[in-house]
């Protein structure tokens, strides 16, 4: 299985400003009633994005300038609560490749690695600078360079980080564990024949 | 070269300390001394143990590929990684290891099958699928196993000390009490698992915190880790396990210890833990599946040495006084955003940064709460009693020793969902259900219901719920402006029958202490 080396994303992108965004915020559970993560991007956000009518909130992603958007700004610990992978697909599926934010929760930072979205976190004043410029010309194309750790943008360019073994595995297409888990596969038999509670 | 790596224990792991020269040794302890409180090099915590003891291998970026002894799925997280598994073409490497139960969408009151509710059905059914496809235990309903995973996975004695335990839920963190490293993943990770029996993880690092003393009357697990939280914050623990310790954990049940590591993750944490001892092994004695006979005692032998080393490191050490915790309730939108029932709303005009002030001000605005009031007093619609943060057969009894000749007050929807079928059952053995019945309460069948409303048990418009479950999220309880404010089992009761939030304390007159 050969997977893509992640290196640079480069993209429009949207400011979903406020921290601890949960992932119930990302994706109301009701709509994890599936079998498949098929369509989730349309559920993206919901209960911020829409009214109980259906029509559309003010929102910065229901405003057609930043229809586009690849890239999902945001604040201090976004993705925090649940464990739901539904949240990163709903990102993934709805069009973005990239999140940068102030901070991010663990384990939504593990599943947006292991579906190849990279997590770079900036800092706030940065993060602003990047949003400016993006409310001044949302045509404006940010690129997250995963490789060099730094977000360009116009003629400007900040600095930000994803922790190294996330980077590793982005850049070197191995974001997808399971080609590496199933080569340790003699190693893990070993390995768990010395665990007592997992014998037959 | 000697390569010492303080936070790794790569000394202590790789290299056997007692055989180099005096000297040498005696300068490392002397060097590790200087970076923080004594250690003692050789001493491992917990996590270091069972991490070690489940590591394969690493891998080329630098996490681990470790083993995760334990499997638990339930059938909201785990259709699409059967897919997966499916796709791949491979199979289920452990089934033997992996253990399936149905929660999330299962209605309480209407249970019979096919549900009202056809993507409900779906789900169940898919998981009864893939179950017998692959060879998994599934405690269905049928079995009379079926229930919340993390009540189900101790009710069994599946759930064992010195092991590694992952599910695609957060709050997998529950069954670090007893003594494993336990953690919720996502569904590719459950694909991984599935397949392998290994993810790939990054090592944490560990925070020991402390809780001395006694608790006050009226004061439980849950205002326990409330305050953790609260103050820690919602963040605090990104990058942490935690290990729980001091008198408090030392007195505390199993029941209270998983009701505190449960909400490890609400703190930022994906694990916590309680190191294993004799309320351990009692709790495990005789269950389904603990080891019985011979096995039993070297369980309990292997179990006893995987506990935390005296003077281990640790990389942080936080230590709270018992006496400082009263009856925790949420005002806000997440779990940090506590306080005293006895506190007033905190006010954006006080905040100390900018950040906090619009924090308390989105908060405010959603909870439909005033700043600087009394959060005593506030109004409740509803009443909710369950989860697998607070559904366990002792959260039950306790409010059951006090509601017996209460009643819920007019206008209020009071429901109790226990959090397994068999705590429903022990409930009914025990007359429980018949004093919740009777104080006006509506006694369900066992499920997730009303904390994350994917069955349809659900908050109507701004409704605001009095609630034992975990989260306070905006529209976590199934109505987009639903409130939720988070409390112990005592004080959902007591907001139930006053009709507003109150001091259980107070309220039950409760003088002695748990």
């Amino acid at each position: 299985m050969s997977l893509a080396k992640i290196t640079s994303i480069s993209g429009k992108a949207v400011t979903v400003p406020g921290n601890d965004i949960d992932t119930d915020r990302i994706i109301p559970a009701r709509f994890m009633k599936c079998i498949t993560f098929d369509g989730l991007g349309e559920f993206l956000f919901y209960d911020v994005r829409k009214n109980a009518d259906g029509s559309n909130k003010e929102h910065p992603m229901n405003d057609p300038k930043y229809k586009q958007a690849t890239i999902l700004l945001s604040g201090a610990n976004f993705g925090c609560g649940s464990s739901r992978e539904h949240a990163p697909q709903a990102i993934q599926k709805y069009g973005f490749k990239a999140v940068v934010a102030e901070g991010f929760a663990e384990i939504f930072f593990g599943n947006c690695t292991t579906l190849g979205i990279p997590c770079f976190t900036a800092s706030r004043e940065d993060i602003a600078l990047i949003s400016a410029a993006v409310a001044a010309n949302p045509a404006l194309e940010v690129i997250v360079d995963v490789a060099a750790q730094e977000i360009r943008f116009g003629n400007q360019k900040v600095k930000a980080s994803v922790r190294d073994t996330a980077r590793d595995a982005l850049v070197n297409g191995r974001w997808d564990a399971i080609a590496e888990l199933l080569e340790g596969l003699p190693a893990t038999h070993a390995r768990a024949a010395q665990l007592p509670y997992l014998a037959v | 070269m000697l390569y010492i790596d303080i936070n790794n224990h790569v000394l202590s792991s790789a290299l056997k300390v007692e055989k180099l020269p005096k000297r040498l040794r005696t300068r490392i302890q002397s060097l590790l001394l200087t970076f923080s409180h004594p250690i003692n090099i050789m001493a491992q915590s917990l996590f270091d143990k069972v991490w070690n003891a489940h590591t394969v291998r690493n891998l080329a970026n630098g996490q681990t590929q470790l083993i995760i002894g334990t499997h638990l799925i339930h059938e909201v997280t785990s259709p699409q990684a059967f897919g997966m598994v499916r796709d791949l073409g491979l199979k289920v490497l452990m089934p033997h290891r992996t253990f399936a139960t149905v929660d999330h969408i299962v209605p309480t009151d209407k249970f019979l099958e096919p549900y009202a509710d056809p993507l409900a059905d779906a789900m169940i059914k898919e998981l009864r699928k893939n179950c017998a496809d692959f060879g998994i235990t599934f405690f269905d309903r049928s079995t009379g196993k079926q229930g919340i995973v993390h009540i189900v996975g101790p009710e069994q004695g599946i759930t064992q000390p010195g092991t590694t335990i992952a599910c695609g839920d957060s709050h997998t963190s529950t069954h670090g009490a007893f003594g494993a490293i336990a953690f919720g993943i996502g569904t590719t990770q459950i694909r991984d698992v599935l397949a392998t029996q290994t993810m790939a993880l990054g090592r944490l690092k560990v925070r020991r915190i402390n809780v001395t003393g006694k608790l006050l009357p009226g004061v439980y697990a849950k205002d326990v880790i409330l305050h953790i939280i609260r103050v820690l914050g919602v963040n605090g623990g990104t990058g942490f396990a935690y290990e729980y310790g001091g008198e408090v954990f030392d007195r505390f049940t199993m029941e209270e210890r998983m009701t505190v590591c449960n909400m490890s993750i609400e703190g930022g944490a994906r694990a916590g833990y309680v190191n294993p001892d004799e309320t351990t092994f009692a709790y495990l004695k005789g269950r389904p599946y603990s080891p019985k006979g011979a096995a039993w005692d070297k369980a309990v032998e292997s179990w006893k040495a995987t506990a935390s080393d005296p003077g281990c490191h640790y990389d942080d050490v936080v230590t709270i006084n018992a006496a400082d915790i009263a009856p925790t309730v949420t005002w806000g939108i997440n779990p940090g955003q506590g306080i005293s029932i006895t506190e007033n709303i905190p006010d954006p005009k006080t905040a100390t940064s900018v950040d906090e002030k619009s924090s308390i001000e989105e908060a405010l605005a959603y909870m439909k709460l005033a700043p600087g009031a009394a959060i005593k007093g506030t109004k409740i619609d509803v009443a909710f009693m369950g989860s697998c943060t607070n559904g366990r057969l002792s959260d039950f009894q306790e409010v059951a020793k006090y509601l017996k000749g209460k009643k819920v007050a007019a206008g209020v929807k009071a429901i109790a969902v226990p959090g397994s079928q068999g705590v429903g059952i022990l409930c009914a053995e025990l007359g429980i259900d018949r004093v919740f019945r009777d104080a006006g309460f509506e006694w369900r069948e066992a499920g997730c219901s009303m904390c994350l409303a994917m069955n349809p048990d659900k908050l109507i418009g701004d409704q605001l719920c009095a609630s034992s479950s975990n989260r306070n999220f905006k529209g976590r309880q199934g109505s987009p402006t639903g409130r939720t404010i988070l409390m112990s089992p005592l004080m959902v009761a007591a907001a139930a029958i006053t009709g507003s939030v109150a001091d259980a304390r107070e309220v039950f007159n409760v003088k002695s202490s748990n």
